[in-house]
Formats: structure tokens, sequence, C-alpha cells
């Protein structure tokens, strides 16, 4: 149109035109880099082809990553994307031979990376037709290919350039399959074999003689033993190692590894009970540049344990979620590690005072802190915490019980810099809360299960961190519509919150949160007082939103769904259940093309019919969670063709539960706690 | 010299229809195409000089049967398809005699080369009537042409035994040595004869024990001629059993014990004990013993019971240590690093499974060949059990020792049962995806080929071999193997691989007529 008009009109007017598009003057190049700040909504890039031809071929053209709502228009969508290097596939559940062969047609060597974690449907002779025409492949993940054999994966042995490659929850792959990629895949240098438990030593030995150039291997859950540790040691460049769960590697064994492997930066042996602290130092030694050290749920940490990481001078985070650890453990982990960024010690048992307080004394330096479920440690633990580690950015402390709502304050005082404060389940009260409104980086709050604190507290949280990014009211009885009206007018950018079982709350709190443009997840289950006036307003202004779950909202009915339908073309997952929508909602529903998980518990209001044609209808399916009733009632044939196109069901017969209040419920989970 | 012999005995047992105990002359016309198109792609023509070297040396060796005790001068031109087998006696002693009377001059050798080129015309025509007659033999019953098979193996053999020692003393370097030993000589060569004769049926006891009498220090004798290229086969390495490697590590100084070295006839025979008075065969001397009790009432002594070696073990025994006769080969005496045999068996097992050709065949997979029996039974105890395979077609019982392999080859990949890749649709049509699928395949038509030779027919042998001499492209060399890709080199590299290419109508000589009965064949 504006070319048109240039070439009717003067001069005069082609120089004003050009002014009134600045497009017109912009280099392609600038234009894509324009283009590249459209990340957030799916759709604005949608909104930015539509403008003009000049438009769409630069979308057309810059495009390189695709992720296919369906696989039936992914030829169409293949050929309008010529530039697609990253292809991912996981919302598509069917994947098949022949889809394989058109994608290997129709993009050749421009694809460079290939997501299939989420199919099994494809074999082999697909697989080998991708891998010969795509030459470029560097990165192809084969995740939960349940159903491949060795066979099927050793025709990725012609795929030269493989850098990376996920073979996850590969079962019935052996130690040839690996073989053939070992001998084929030269350039590998992202291995993961997790849970492949048909690989042994044999074959990781092997990937380990052949492929030189891996940085990262994911062992964990292989039958190995330490008869393939000497030849990965010996890989120059390995940087992460990961042998969580590798039940088979004990100590003797590792007591006859002759030298460490210099390059290693990250190590996880979490999982691995046989191992304790004379393994682990021959383990360790020579690996003197290790970073990062995951032990969790192995043996105890002791003294003699924590000695032998005094070598690993450069390690700056240690993880030993799950073990039981001594208090001379924790004061030897203070005395031999240099200075540590992260710590994690999560559902340890045997977090004392003592032992805490002498480590986080030692350990000022401390950036991340996760103390989870350390129920013996008391307000003299936060006190010499919060004096010693200032720079703290990160701290979870989930159900510290004996934690006073002094503590709190102590932590809002002295630690400013923190980002992420996970409070679940803690005594925090208003005054508490006050003061951690002076962490203004925090983007992440975590309030769940917290009885004590109202909304003059949330109100002091919304007035000073603006950066909230997720806030995680989980049955914090004391809220109610002024609290989250606080947050949502400071907090923009908050992406997710979580209001579940907050009695208090009404349509006004999610009019209010309609305002906060980027939220993608709103959770508020069981909230009697919320109605579909309050939910349309959140799918009007929340254009992002990709998961809601209004389980238990029984004044949410069809009304609500057909302003989501209309507005929220981005809603992925959408839980339901006993609520009052019926057929027609749940049918309107299904024009979001992206809506891939349905949960609807209930049955009043629904009818096999009405139900059977939401789920024809809505043809990205992956996952319908439905009362137990209707998998008689709805026909055999219906349930096999949504089967067929990679739907799953999960049948659940749950007797509705009427809902405690918040505080007879804490009381009846701490009767259930040991 | 003495790597020839191995060739020979390569030949020998690759062709059945010729005896094997006459084969020392019989079969070297095969053996000098071979050698010639292995080093040189030449056209193998009798009058190329690194031929005539062989045929040199072969005269040489040959020259130790030349004493002929009974010659009565028939004519060389008698010699057709239909001769009689006393003939080719005679006719081997008339070339042995020209071979061995004169001394070196020209005129001699003229007369030599117009004989050549006589013999060379007889052989001909021979392999023409071989040729024609291929169709006739496939119509007669077995019997009859079995016959007639061996009658026209006789007349060739003869005519190329004569061709080899005329062209042997065409060269005056060697006269010196046809001074050799002839003593046992006289024996071998009556023992050629004798079978040829006799067809087949028993041995004769006097000869037998003749050559049987000329023992291990008579074999030292016997010297390699120099500079004998090593024409045996690389292939033959890997082969090195542990039995062989046992002593790697003894380390005895030199001359601290006592070198025997066993000619390779001996080592070959099935029996080493015969009877002076019947000739029966035994391979152990107790079962000699108790065999000569029933010759008589002298032999039931306690004295001649006992062992005889009893009362020598008294004095000071030099170790005795053996030496493989096989040129060029680490365990003979003239190697530079020698490393001695420690005993008579393995000196047999040595030589049979390094320098004989492995005639033995597994019966369940009709791939695995030996050359010693007791290695077949060992093979077949797991035959089938091998389920680790790699692409260049090798088998493991054991998936660690495949994958010790892949990790040591390069371009060697895990090969994929079938059973289980028959289930992915195309994937044979994609052939560089999986060379390990593509490698199968060639390694089946590999085997196919093998059977073939195997149950070929008899002409079907010899045409191979008129083959071999004639247009020595019509065969695999080993500078094709060389351009072959990464994983067919891996099949040469694997001695059951590819060897079948390289020996012409390897082997019919199966279990049925293995050991013995091949003396009774004819």
């Amino acid at each position: 149109m504006k070319k048109q008009k240039t070439v009717h009109h003067g001069q005069q007017q082609q120089l004003e035109v050009q002014l009134d598009n600045p497009f017109e003057l912009l280099a392609e190049e600038i234009v894509f880099l324009i283009l590249d700040f459209l990340e957030g909504n799916p759709l604005d890039k949608k909104s930015f082809s539509l403008v003009c031809k000049s438009f769409h071929s630069i979308e057309r053209s810059h495009r390189s990553a695709l992720r296919p709502l369906r696989l039936e228009r992914l030829p169409k969508i293949l050929s309008r994307y010529p530039n697609a290097e990253r292809l991912d596939l996981t919302l598509c559940p069917r994947v098949t031979d022949a889809s394989l062969s058109a994608i290997s047609s129709s993009c050749g060597p421009v694809l460079r990376s290939i997501d299939l974690s989420r199919s099994r449907f494809f074999s082999g002779s697909g697989l080998s037709r991708m891998v010969a025409e795509c030459r470029n492949l560097v990165e192809i993940d084969l995740s939960n290919a349940t159903d491949l054999r060795d066979a099927g994966v050793a025709v990725l042995a012609a795929a030269k350039n493989l850098e990376r490659l996920w073979l996850r929850r590969c079962k019935l792959i052996t130690d040839m399959g690996v073989g053939c990629i070992a001998v084929g895949c030269r350039k590998l240098k992202l291995l993961s074999l997790k849970w492949c438990l048909g690989v042994g030593d044999l074959g990781v030995e092997l990937v380990a003689v052949k492929c030189n150039d891996i940085r990262t291997l994911d062992l964990s859950y292989l039958p190995i033993s330490s008869k393939c540790l000497p030849s990965i040691l010996k890989l120059q460049y390995l940087e992460d190692l990961i042998l969580e769960g590798c039940f088979g590697l004990d100590n003797d064994s590792l007591a006859a590894l002759e030298h460490g492997c210099k390059s290693l930066k990250t190590l996880d042996i979490s999982s691995c009970q046989n191992i304790s602290h004379v393994g682990l130092s021959s383990f360790l030694s020579g690996t003197e540049c290790l970073k990062q050290l995951t032990l969790a749920h192995g043996s105890p940490v002791t003294a003699p344990l924590a000695t032998s990481l005094k070598k690993l001078f450069m390690l700056q985070s240690l993880k030993l979620d799950g073990c039981s650890v001594t208090c001379s453990g924790l004061k030897a982990i203070g005395n031999s590690c240099g200075s540590l960024r992260e710590l994690s010690l999560s559902k340890c048992p045997g977090v004392t005072d003592e032992g805490f307080s002498f480590l986080v004394a030692r350990q000022k330096q401390l950036k991340k802190l996760d103390i989870t479920c350390c129920r013996r440690i008391t307000d003299f633990s936060i006190d010499h915490l919060t004096s010693s580690c200032k720079g703290l950015t990160s701290l979870r402390m989930e159900s510290c019980s004996l934690v006073s709502k002094e503590a709190f304050i102590l932590i809002g005082q002295r630690c400013t810099s923190l980002e992420e404060l996970d409070l679940t389940d803690n005594e925090v009260d208003d005054e508490g809360l006050k003061s951690i409104g002076r962490c203004s980086r925090l983007t992440v709050l975590k309030l769940g299960i917290c009885l004590n604190f109202t909304d003059k507290g949330l109100s002091c949280i919304g007035g000073s961190c603006s950066k909230l990014v997720e806030l995680d009211l989980y049955r914090s009885a004391g809220i109610s519509d002024s609290g989250i009206l606080a947050i949502a007018c400071s907090c923009t950018n908050l992406e997710m919150i979580n209001t579940s079982y907050c009695n208090g709350i009404t349509d006004t709190a999610l009019i209010a949160l309609s305002k906060c443009p980027r939220l993608t997840t709103v959770e508020c289950r069981g909230v009697p007082h919320i109605t579909s006036l309050g939910l349309a307003a959140i799918a009007i202004g929340c254009k992002q939103l990709a998961r809601l779950d209004v389980k238990k909202c029984s004044m949410i009915d069809d009304a609500g769904m057909i302003p989501l339908a209309h507005f929220s073309q981005n809603l992925q997952q959408i839980n339901l259940s006993y609520t009052s929508v019926t057929d027609v909602g749940l049918l309107s529903l299904t024009s979001i093309s992206c809506l891939h998980n349905i949960t609807i518990l209930h049955h009043n209001g629904l009818t096999p019919s009405g139900l059977a044609a939401a789920l024809l209808s809505c043809g990205g399916l992956a996952k319908v969670k439905l009362h137990v009733t209707f998998k008689t009632s709805l026909p055999q044939a219906l349930l096999v063709h949504l089967e067929a196109r990679g739907c799953v069901f999960h049948w659940r017969d749950k007797a509705f539960q009427a809902e405690l209040d918040p505080k007879s419920w804490k009381l009846k989970l701490e009767d259930i706690l040991p | 010299m003495e790597d020839l012999k191995m060739d020979d005995e390569e030949a020998l047992c690759a062709e059945t229809w010729l005896r094997p105990s006459s084969g020392n002359s019989i079969r070297q016309p095969n053996q000098p195409s071979f050698t010639n198109f292995t080093l040189s792609n030449d056209q193998p023509e009798w009058e190329d000089p690194s031929l005539l070297d062989y045929g040199v040396r072969i005269g040489t060796s040959f020259s130790k049967y030349s004493f002929a005790p009974d010659q009565d001068g028939q004519s060389l031109q008698s010699n057709n398809s239909n001769s009689k087998r006393g003939e080719v006696n005679q006719q081997i002693n008339e070339v042995l005699k020209i071979g061995k009377a004169q001394d070196w001059d020209p005129r001699a050798m003229l007369n030599n080369l117009s004989f050549l080129e006589q013999k060379i015309h007889q052989l001909q025509d021979l392999v023409h009537l071989i040729v024609s007659r291929k169709d006739q033999i496939l119509q007669q019953s077995d019997e009859l042409a079995m016959q007639q098979q061996q009658l026209i193996t006789a007349d060739l053999t003869s005519i190329i035994v004569q061709l080899i020692s005329t062209a042997g003393s065409l060269l005056p370097s060697v006269k010196h040595n046809l001074t050799g030993p002839t003593a046992m000589a006289i024996g071998k060569h009556r023992h050629i004869s004798e079978i040829l004769c006799n067809s087949g049926l028993g041995l004769d006891a006097t000869n037998i024990s003749e050559s049987h009498g000329m023992g291990p220090n008579v074999a030292n004798q016997v010297e390699p001629t120099g500079d004998t290229a090593p024409s045996h086969h690389p292939l033959d390495e890997p082969e090195l059993k542990e039995e062989d490697d046992a002593d790697e590590g003894e380390n005895l100084p030199p001359g601290s014990y006592e070198i025997l070295q066993l000619e390779k006839e001996e080592i070959l025979a099935p029996h080493t004990h015969f009877c002076t008075i019947c000739g029966k065969g035994f391979k152990r001397d107790a079962n000699l013993r108790m065999h000569m009790r029933g010759h008589g009432d002298e032999y039931k002594t306690p004295e001649a019971l006992a062992k005889p070696n009893k009362g020598n073990s008294s004095e000071a025994m030099l170790l005795k240590r053996y030496s493989c006769p096989f040129a060029g080969c680490k365990r003979n005496k003239d190697h530079k690093k020698f490393q001695p045999l420690k005993t008579i068996l393995c000196v047999k097992n040595h030589y049979k499974r390094t320098h004989c050709d492995k005639s033995y065949i597994c019966s369940r997979c009709n791939t695995k060949k030996f050359s010693v029996i007791a290695d077949l039974k060992t093979h077949e105890k797991h035959c089938g059990k091998d389920k680790w395979l790699c692409s260049c077609g090798t088998t493991f019982s054991r998936k660690d020792k495949l994958f010790g392999h892949i990790a040591l080859f390069q371009g060697h990949t895990p090969a994929i049962p079938l059973e289980e890749s028959r289930g992915v649709e195309g994937l044979l049509e994609q052939g560089e995806t999986t060379g390990g699928e593509k490698n199968r395949i060639d390694q089946s038509i590999n085997f196919s080929f093998n059977t073939e030779s195997h149950n070929g027919s008899r002409v079907q042998n010899i045409m191979d071999m008129k083959g071999s001499i004639d247009d020595p492209s019509s065969y695999l060399s080993p500078i094709n193997y060389d351009s072959f890709n990464e994983f067919s080199r891996a099949a040469f590299d694997d001695p059951d691989g590819g060897f079948s290419f390289l020996i012409p109508g390897s082997c019919n000589y199966g279990q049925k007529n293995g050991g013995q009965s091949c003396y009774s064949d004819l």
C-alpha cells in the first residue's frame, strides 16, 4: 500500500509518507532487533506479522525457533518459516515417523535442534531419515522415548555434528545402542542417560573413550559401577558430572581411582548411599576446580566427610539436602570450605543451633541458603545468620517452626539484599513483614500457611517490593481484598500469584490483579466468594495467562468461561473441578488452541456427549483428568481416538471434601507431622 | 624355502583332490602365482625372474628327494591324460635326475628350457582336458568321476613337479645344495611314489619308519636359503594362541638348551609312533608298545614295555626346546627374536595354527575355521552363543570383549542383532546411517561365498586353480583389500572374515576326511 502511494504521489509526499512510517527508513537488521524484544506474548509476533506484507516477510525470515501446537499444521508452519533452526515438539505428543520425514524434507540442513521429549510414537526409521537429511543437527532431545530400542537410537550415529543429546528414560536402550552413538557422534558435548536403566559400565565407558569433547554427562540412576569412572575422569573437558542415584558406586571401588578430573566444575553424587567420606575423598582428589558439589540424600555429613572438602579451594556451592548432619560435621564445613556462596541443608535432620551458627559465622559470603524443614533451629541461629551473612539473596526457611516472629524482623533489618524469601509455614507476623518490606529487591515471596499476618503486613510488602514476580499466599487466612489490592497496585511485574483457600478474597481482588499484565499463573482454589465476574476481569486483563486453577470455586460458572475462551489465548492448563461449569462453558474453552491440560473432577452439569464434543474439538489435549464415571459413559472408540491423538486420561474417584478453615487445617497438618 | 613349504601346506589342505602325502611335490604350481600377485601385480609367467627365484628354492628343496632308486628311463612324452600311475613315478625320477645329475653348463640349461616348454604344453593340454571334462563329470556317477579325477590329478601333479624341479636346476648357484642329504630323500621319495602307486591303501612300513627315523636332528640339516620373502599372510598373526605365547617370558640364555626342529611332514603326521612289523601308526608310544605285544612274546617283557627313555633320565639331559620349521616365523630358530617352543605338542599346535590352512569348519556357524581339531571342538561348545557382534563381523561371546574391541578400533561400532532391528523398516536403505547394518550384509555375502566354495565340486576347484595361474586379477588380491573401506579392512584383519578369499577353492577338506582318513582317501 505504502509503495503504491509513493509511486502515485509526488516527491514531497513520498518523504512525508516515509516519515509517517519510520520502519521504511530502518535496515532489516534493526527491525530484527526490534522483533527480538517481542518475546513476552507469543501473540505479539503474530500481530506484528499481520501489520503489512513486509513485516510479514521480516517475521517469516527472522523466526528461528518454533514450538508448534498441532502436528497437522506442521507442513504449513515449516514452509512459512524457512529459517527455523530450533523445533520444539513438546506440545505435539504424537510425532510419528511420517511427521519426522516431513520435517526432515522441509527443514533439511537448516534444522539444528529438535525436541521430541514428549513423544514416543516414532521409531528408528524416522530418526534415521531425519539425521540423514538434517545434517547440521546439533541438539536432539529423545527423552521419554520409552519404546525406542537399540536399533532405533543407533541411527543417531549418523548425526556426525550432534553436540547435545538427551536420552532420559529411554529404558529399552542398552550399551549397544549407546555404543553406536558413541562411535558415531564424536562431537558430543552433552549426553544425558538419566534413567536409561539398560545402560551399564561398558556403554558409558565407550562414550568416555570415543567422545572426548564431552562437557556434561548425566548418568543418574544408571546401574554403573566405578569400572567406567577412570575413563570418565580422563575426559579432558568434562565440567559437569551427574551421578545421582548410582547405587553401584561404593567406597572400595572409588578408593581405587587414581586421578581426578581437573576440569570438573560440577559434581552431583546425591543418593549414592554407598559412598561415605572414604570414597568421597578419593573421588575428590585431583578435582581442584570443583565449584559445585551435591551430596544430597547420601551418607551422614560428619566431620571426616566435611574435612575431605578441604581440598576443594574453589568450592562455591554445597548441597546436602536430606543428609543427616552432625554438629561436628557442620562445624567442619564451616572450617574447611573456603567461601561458600550457596548452601543447602534442606530437610537435614540434625541441624542444630550450635552447629549452624558456627557454620554461618565462618561462611560470611553466603548468598543462597536453604534450611527448609530444619525444625530444630531457633532465633539464635537466625540472629547469627543475619548478622554474619548480610549479602544473602535467597533464603528458604519453610517450616522452621521453632523460629519466633521476632526473628523475621531481624531478617528484614539485616539482609536487605534478599531477592527470594520462602517463609512458608512460619510464625511471621505483620511486624515481620513490615521489616521484610525493606528488601526492595524481593522478587519471590512465599507466605503460604502463615496464619499470623494480615492485610497490613502485606500492604507493607506491596508498598516497597515493587519487583515482586511471585507471591504465594496459600492458606494465609488473614488476607482479604485490601492486601491483594496493595500488591496489585504496586507490583505490576507479578507473574504468579497463589491465593488458594484465602477465604476473605472476592472479585475485587481479582479485578485488581487484572491490572498485572504479566500474570501467567493464577491459583485461587477454594475461594468461595469469587465469581465469573472476577475471572472475566483476569481473562481480559492478563493476556498471558497460561495456568488457571479455580478448583472448588463454586460460584464460577459458564459465564466466566466465555471471556476466558475469548481473551486468554495463551491458556495451557486449567482446573475446573467442583465449579459450576457445564458442557457449555467447557465447549467454549475448546477455542483456546494451546490448551493441553484439563482437570474436571465433578460431574454435575456435565453430560457424556457434551464432554465428548469438548474433548474432540480440543485438538491439543495432552492430559485430561476426569471423574471415573465418565470412563464408562464416554464412548470407548472416542477414548481410543483421543489416546491415539496423544491424550492421556487420568481417572479419579474422589469424593468432594468440604474445606476446613485454615487454622484447623494447620492443626490437622501438625497432627500428621511426627 | 621354508616359507614356501608353508604355503605348500596351505595349498595341500586347500586341495583335497591331491593326496596330502604327495603334496610336497604337487602343490608347487599354485604357490608361485599366489605369491606373485601378492607381492606385485605382474602377470605371472613362468619366466618371471621372481618366479624363477622361487623355482630355484623349490628345486633345492626337492633335490633331497631326487635320488631315484628305480629308474627305467621311460619316455617323458608318454605322459598324457591317461598315463599309468607308475609312469608318474618314473617321470618324477627322470626329472629329478636331470635336476641333480649335471653340473651347470649353458647347453644343459637350454635342454632344460626346452623341456620346460614341452611340459608347459602338456600342462596346457591337461588343463584343457579338465575343462572339457567338467560337464561330463557332473553327469557321471560319483565313483567313476572320482577315479578319473584322481588320474588327472596325478598327471597334473607329475607335470608340475617336473616343471618346478627343472626350473630349479636352471640356476647355477644352487648346485652345492644339490648334494644335500639323500638318505632321507630316498625314503621320502619312495613314500611319495608308493602312495601314488598303491591307490593310497596302506602305508609302506619301511618308508614310513625311514622317514620317521630321520628325527629332529636330521631335520636340522635343512637350512633355509636365506632371503626368503615372508609370503605368509598377516592374517595369521592374530591366530597365535596362548599356547604359543606361553613361554614368552621364559628368557633362557641361548645355548643353555638344545634346539630341535621337526620337519613339517613330521609335524603334520597323524601318528608319530609306528610298528616296525606291521606299520600301524600310533599317536602314543605307550599304545605302540601295547600293540607290539601282539607280535610276539619278546615284546611282552617288562623291559620292552617300560618307557624307553626312563634309563636316560639319570644322565643330565640338556634342556630341549623346539623350533618351527617355517622360516621367518618368530618360533624359527633363525628369527632375530627367536622364542622356542616348549614341547612337541606346542610345535604341532603352533605349526598347524599359524602355518596351515584352517580346514576344520564349524558345522554350526559354517564360518569359523580351525586347523587344530581341538580348537574346533572348543569353539563348537560355545558356538552360537557369540551374540555380541561388531560391525566388522567379528563376534564375541562376551559383551565386554566386544566393547574392548570397539574402543580399540576406529570406526568399528556395535552391531545390533537383526531380530531387533527388523522392526525398524527402511533402516537398511539408509546405508550410511548404520555401517553396522550394511556391513552385516557384506558379512553374509562373505559367508555364502565360503559355503559355496566348501560345497563346490572338485572340478570347480581345479578351475579355481587354473584361474589363479592364468589370471591373478580374477582373485581378490590383498591390494584390493587395502582399498576397501574401513569396515572391510576390519574383515581383513579378522582371520575368519576374509581368509577364504585368499585361498582359491578353500578346502572341502572338512572334518569328514580330516586326520588319518586323508591317507586312504584315494
